[in-house]
């Protein structure tokens, strides 16, 4: 249940960028790689939100998948289920994860007042 | 340190549209160092970026509410945090690893083996993150180590993990300028403490053989941020049908490039290799660039 601390960054980052302005939606961008199960998330964000000035705000998550790329013959493969960190191409070991540890707030949307 | 890492600096890239609308390559993707490769004739910029999910209606564009662009990482704080924890320790000249396990791996007991060996020889703190009780700080009194117990128990059962600002607020109660290593147990759980750099300089996993060859593919986080993998219970192997290639060909799928030591801290069995990876870590940290990722 790290979701419950998430959200708590969560709060202190909207908070500030918000300003007193009333929040609508929280757009969050999530990796696959990321331990994040997104129902958790957002049922925790409304155990957070609950009685402060972003209570009845929502999050609206991004799924990124994630992809490797290969250090040997520069081939980029996705992940699967399990994130097996092998070249799809030529099977080498040597490979960098490109994308699916995201894990940011990318943008809110104001409520109109 | 562990490979995994944030690289999530809003590591800004355009939406990988699969239509491709006008096509003009003006997406940015500045995953470090890899731009410099990515050849534009690929045209659609699939090539380093991963194809985006969008949940959920765009509705929100067409409402015309007032939209603030963002981009923050969520971990920012508890990264800035575990920033200033790793300076004050390499302040000290004092090296700090991460011990994380499901419940009952065997941290505690290999803890407790560790500090009556390197009791005299390498001066060791301890912080302990057991969520409610002092039961584990307890059985690792009497080998002269400092130890610090983190209050991780505040509302719904307690933290499932530590994170770098309870660390922090664990390191003025240990005598930094006293100690050469420090070794923080971690809430047993597989999943969450993988995710919060406390300022370690290492991350090392206990598992132990009786939890089944799959969990490295099942819970790949943790398996995948570790340093070492330290596979404990070794003694129990006789009774159990467990299938220590088969687990290690697992781990090696998500972490090529672990490192393992086979331990029974029970019969004590692997438990100087052990020592010895942590004396290496001790040596690694006191070089100025080892700590650098
Ligand atoms: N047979 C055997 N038992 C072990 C070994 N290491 C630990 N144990 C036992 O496993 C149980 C749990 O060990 P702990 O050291 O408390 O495990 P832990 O990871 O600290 O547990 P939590 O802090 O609760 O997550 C205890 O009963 C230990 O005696 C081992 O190498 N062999
Ligand atoms: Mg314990
Ligand atoms: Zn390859």
């Amino acid at each position: 249940m790290h979701e419950l601390s998430i959200c708590g960054s969560i709060a202190e980052i909207v908070t500030r960028r918000a300003n007193g302005r009333p929040v609508d939606t929280i757009h969050v961008r999530v990796g696959q790689l990321r331990q994040v199960v997104p129902d958790t998330l957002v049922y925790c964000w409304t155990v957070v939100s609950a009685d402060t000035a972003l209570d009845g705000s929502r999050l609206e998550l991004e799924n990124i998948k994630a992809r490797i790329k290969c250090r040997t013959c520069d081939g980029l493969s996705d992940l699967g289920d399990y994130p097996i960190m092998l070249c799809g191409t030529c099977d080498s070991a040597d490979v960098e994860v490109v994308a699916g540890e995201e894990f940011l707030i990318t943008a809110l949307e104001l409520a109109e007042v | 340190m562990g490979r995994f890492h944030r690289h999530d600096d809003g590591t800004a890239h355009e939406h990988d549209h699969p239509q491709g609308h006008d096509g003009t390559p003006e997406h940015e993707h500045s995953h470090l160092g890899d731009g410099a490769r990515h050849d534009p004739q690929h045209g659609d910029g699939a090539g380093l970026i991963g194809r985006e999910e969008h949940l959920g209606d765009h509705s929100a564009y067409e409402t015309g509410r007032e939209r603030i662009e963002v981009l923050e990482r969520i971990f920012d704080e508890n990264d800035r945090t575990a920033a200033a924890n790793r300076a004050d320790l390499l302040h000290h000249g004092v090296c700090a690893v991460n011990l994380m396990s499901s419940p009952g791996a065997g941290k505690t007991t290999l803890l407790r083996e560790t500090l009556r060996r390197l009791a005299g020889t390498v001066r060791v703190g301890v912080i302990e993150g057991d969520i409610e009780t002092s039961l584990d700080a307890d059985r690792l009194t009497g080998f002269g180590a400092e130890i610090t117990l983190v209050n991780t128990g505040n509302g719904f059962g307690g933290e499932c993990h530590l994170d770098a600002p309870m660390v922090r607020s664990a390191l003025p109660r240990l005598p930094l300028s006293e100690l050469d290593l420090v070794l923080i147990e971690n809430v047993g759980n597989l999943v969450c403490p993988a995710e919060f750099d406390v300022g370690e300089h290492a991350r090392a996993m206990i598992y132990s053989v009786t939890e089944g060859e799959e969990k490295p593919l099942k819970y790949p986080v943790m398996f995948r941020s570790s340093d070492l993998v330290v596979i404990n219970k070794i003694d129990l192997l006789p009774h159990l049908d467990f299938d220590l290639e088969l687990f290690r060909a697992n781990l090696r799928k998500v972490n090529p490039t672990v490192t393992t030591i086979d331990v029974s801290a029970r019969t004590g069995d692997g438990v100087d290799a052990w020592c010895a990876w942590l004396g290496s870590q001790l040596a690694g940290s006191r070089q100025p660039a080892a700590s650098v990722q």
